[in-house]
């Protein structure tokens, strides 16, 4: 057994009369890596909030190296060595790196910064752990992984000795993950002690050395990694054995929707070059690729809000031009946005508001200029019901509900009146395993009444049991379309790497 | 095109660019120190306002006339502890805070002013501050002379800029108020309390804007009168966005403004047959044409206007 260098000792936390965090205790040694592994609502963000004292427990303690900390004080936390880093990230976009970083760090009320000296801690460190960023960037000029780097930059300037990672790898690519996730064991490697907060079975199984298990505020479970399994995680996280739903073979009806050659230019980049496909009633095309490789453009084009500079587009066997929003929304196409909390809903407007917000112009939902406002609830209250939204109903502001409810939401949105055509950007992307059958069930479901789905993922798994067909878009470029049933995840990760290309040259 | 050479080169105008400019680059330091932690001070233009009278009814009621500053900074200090206490703690619309203390501060001091001045024929007066001509800056050549027309105040308010813009841009403190108008939820994080911060900056940016105000009575004029302000207030916010939020920049928008200013001046006098008030326009149409240039590119402090309430999500 190696030291023990942080406590938390039977940890307490209520919001109102929910119980976020029940009695939890839990130990972490010099050199470990723990997962803290939950759905969403299970208490994670809240424990680590209460540790790095943010949160002030209503009961329990937490001692660091036999200490106990002052609770409710975030510098106490700092200066026994702890850092933490954000789900949502917690830095200044305009503000450069090295600013970022220094915050905070030097004795307010002195005549001088000392940039001299923290460009070179920032370096040695940096150099150390194999974070390699430029300090003089502005913040808001570097890539999402870039970012993350500089939290975690921010945590060990400040000396932290145990390192809090709330959902990293939430925001970043399959590529940036894997480096983070070697960063982190180089770390540990050099005596850091790290928890990592995930709802993703994988990486929990590839990084950790001890598995802890939340589920509804509770710690349910601890493993050692090596002795546990995937699915044993899933049904202690759950509660319950979940199985992600898959497809049944089906007939596809006609072609829907087709793009013949299509290339789109923003800004004098090529987005899209010369893509085509075909889609059909009943069927799931899987565009599968790593994210940046024209997902947006594509999902962008089908929406109506990026133009085509040439090829065309064929909806229901015509030839249209090209859409504009209105357009898509009238001719039944439904969108799930890949950045829901951006594109999908409005934060600020109440669950009605955004169930209604694209058809309000319908008369029964406003006549005259004036909104039909119980009508529009009832709209929303049946979405709200038949997609199980929890969290709220018609009259809650939509930020308040978790990430998957709000997709639920989104999905109800566009679901409920049958569109012919679906397109779906990342649909689950971020969402925890109870979501992720429940939104991949709906749409096999939409699949199985006849809607044309087009499906934009870039995970593997998903993409295999839902898409019929896939094609790889890589660099703008889309892959000949190949049988799903034909396919197994090393075909595709080669097709993800362009490997179609060298075959038709 | 020879009147206009003229009146660039005459040492008249330059002299007047600079107290012309005094009071705006008072009022937009302290407006861009408030803004920087993340709080809009709409209060200027009261605020200003409510400076000039207490600090000239200080004088008039027997104070020196650096007393009469200090006066005038205190109870802008105090106007902006309301205003934080408003929009900090209580966390109210700062737009709405800010126009209610400048309805409040304008007219508490017309009121003031009212009740502890009599009434007579012509606005009593004071001995305002002298020209100050400094030894070995009064001998250069050009320079010299436009210096030596100036009162302390617009040496003190020079001296303030290159000062606001060492402390923002070098010192730990200045990088925290930064912090916390781009992001409090980061700062808190590190460790910097943005209550305080914002506290501090809305209390020293206001008492700044009130010595601004103080300018105009102590120095520019002689008497106050209820609307001498005359909208600087809204100038200084508005040469914030110009400058970007940057200490250096404002007060080269301050001069810029004030050039153009007292370029018309002089223009009115040597130019006939166009209505002055075309004249008197023309400072505001070309701070609209500069502002438009320049702040397509300004950097917003993120959290500006955002009410920061700790642990909330
Ligand atoms: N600041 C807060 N105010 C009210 N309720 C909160 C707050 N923070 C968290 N909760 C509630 O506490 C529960 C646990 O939330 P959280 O710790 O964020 O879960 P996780 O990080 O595991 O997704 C949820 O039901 C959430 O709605
Ligand atoms: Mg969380």
């Amino acid at each position: 057994m190696t030291e023990t260098v942080l406590e938390i000792d039977r940890v307490s936390k209520s919001f109102g009369g929910n119980k976020a965090n029940d009695a939890i205790s839990l130990t972490l040694g010099r050199g470990e890596i723990v997962a803290l592994l939950g759905e969403n609502g299970a208490g994670k963000t809240t424990l680590m909030s209460i540790l790095f004292g943010h949160y002030v427990p209503d009961e329990g303690h937490i001692r660091v190296a036999g200490v106990d900390l002052p609770p409710g004080r975030p510098r106490a936390a700092i200066h026994a060595g702890i850092g933490m880093v954000h789900q949502h990230f917690s830095l200044a976009p305009n503000l450069t790196v090295l600013e970022n970083v220094m915050t905070g760090t030097e004795k307010l009320w002195s005549w001088r910064s000392q940039t001299g000296r923290a460009r070179a801690k920032l370096k040695a460190l940096a150099e150390r752990f194999g974070l390699v960023v430029d300090p003089d960037a502005r913040l808001g000029d570097l890539s999402v992984g870039e970012q993350q780097r500089v939290e975690i930059l921010k945590a060990l300037y400040n000396d932290a000795r145990i390192l809090i990672l709330d959902e990293p790898t939430a925001v970043l690519t399959n590529l940036e993950a894997e480096t983070l996730f070697a960063t982190l064991k180089e770390m540990a490697r050099q005596g850091l002690s790290l928890i990592f907060i995930s709802h993703k079975l994988d990486e929990v199984m590839a990084a950790a050395d001890r598995v802890v298990v939340l589920r509804g505020g509770k710690l349910v479970a601890e493993r050692r990694a090596g002795e546990t399994s995937k699915a044993e995680l899933a049904e202690l996280m759950v509660g319950h054995r979940v199985a992600r739903p898959v497809r049944e073979a089906h007939e596809r009806g006609a072609p829907v929707l087709e793009a013949a050659a299509v290339s789109v230019r923003v800004d004098g980049v090529d987005r899209l070059r010369e893509i085509s496909f075909r889609l059909h009633a009943g069927e799931i095309l899987g565009i599968i690729g790593v994210s940046g490789n024209g997902q947006a453009a594509l999902a962008g084009l089908l929406s109506g809000t990026l133009l085509r500079s040439s090829g065309d587009i064929l909806l229901y066997g015509e030839g249209v031009g090209d859409l504009s929003v209105a357009e898509t929304v009238a001719s039944g196409i439904g969108r799930i946005p890949e950045d829901r909390t951006r594109e999908g809903a409005i934060g600020e407007m109440a669950v009605w508001e955004n169930a209604v917000l694209e058809r309000i112009d319908e008369p029964r939902f406003s006549r005259r200029g004036l909104v039909n406002r119980s009508a529009a609830v009832a709209f929303a209250d049946a979405i709200v019901r038949s997609f199980d939204v929890r969290g709220g109903g018609p009259l809650t502001r939509t930020r308040l509900l978790s990430g998957g409810n709000m997709q639920k939401l989104i999905l109800g949105r566009n679901l409920a009146e049958h569109p012919r055509i679906l397109i779906a950007a990342q649909p689950a992307r971020g969402l925890d395993e109870g979501a992720v059958a429940a939104v991949h069930a709906r749409i096999l479901d939409a699949r199985k009444a006849g809607t044309a789905v087009l499906l934009i993922s870039e995970d593997l798994d998903e993409v295999i049991a839902l898409a019929d067909r896939i094609q790889a878009i890589v660099g703008g470029r889309l892959s000949p379309p190949v049988s799903a049933d034909e396919v197994d995840a090393r075909a595709l990760g080669l097709m993800m790497a362009g490997a179609w290309k060298k075959e038709a040259a | 095109m020879s009147i206009v050479l003229d009146i660039v080169a005459s040492i008249g105008l330059w002299a007047a660019v600079l107290r012309i400019a005094t009071p705006l680059i008072f009022g937009t330091l302290g407006a861009l120190l408030c803004e920087r932690a993340g709080v809009l001070n709409l209060g200027i233009e009261g605020i200003m306002t409510f400076g000039a009278m207490i600090g000239w009814l200080a004088v008039y009621q027997g104070a020196d006339l650096w007393t009469g500053l200090l006066v005038a900074a205190l109870s802008g200090a105090v106007f902006g502890l309301l205003h934080a206490a408003l929009t900090v703690t209580l966390g109210l619309s700062q737009h709405v805070s800010g126009l209610g203390v400048t309805l409040f501060a304008s007219s508490l001091s017309y009121y003031l002013f009212r009740l502890l001045v009599p009434l007579s024929g012509s606005p009593p007066t004071i001995e305002p501050f002298a020209p100050l001509s400094v030894p070995g800056l009064a001998d250069l050549p050009f320079i010299g002379p436009v210096l030596s027309a100036q009162t302390p105040p617009t040496y003190l308010a020079l001296l303030l800029a290159l000062g606001l813009a060492y402390a923002i841009f070098r010192t730990p403190l200045g990088l925290a108020i930064r912090m916390t108008g781009e992001n409090p939820h980061a700062a808190e994080a590190q460790g910097v309390d943005p209550m305080a911060v914002r506290y501090g900056a809305v209390i020293v940016g206001s008492a700044l804007m009130a010595v601004g105000g103080a300018f105009l009575t102590l120095s520019a004029f002689n008497s106050f009168f209820p609307t001498m302000v005359q909208g600087r207030g809204w100038i200084s916010i508005a040469l914030v966005v110009f400058a970007s939020w940057r200490p250096g920049r404002a007060l080269f928008g301050a001069l810029l403004f004030a050039f153009f200013d007292a370029f018309q001046l002089r223009l009115q006098t040597v130019v006939d047959g166009v209505p002055y008030q075309l004249f008197l326009m023309t400072p505001y149409i070309l701070s609209i044409v500069a502002l438009c240039v320049m702040a397509r590119h300004a950097r917003v402090p993120q959290a500006l206007m955002q009410p920061y309430r700790r642990g909330e999500r």
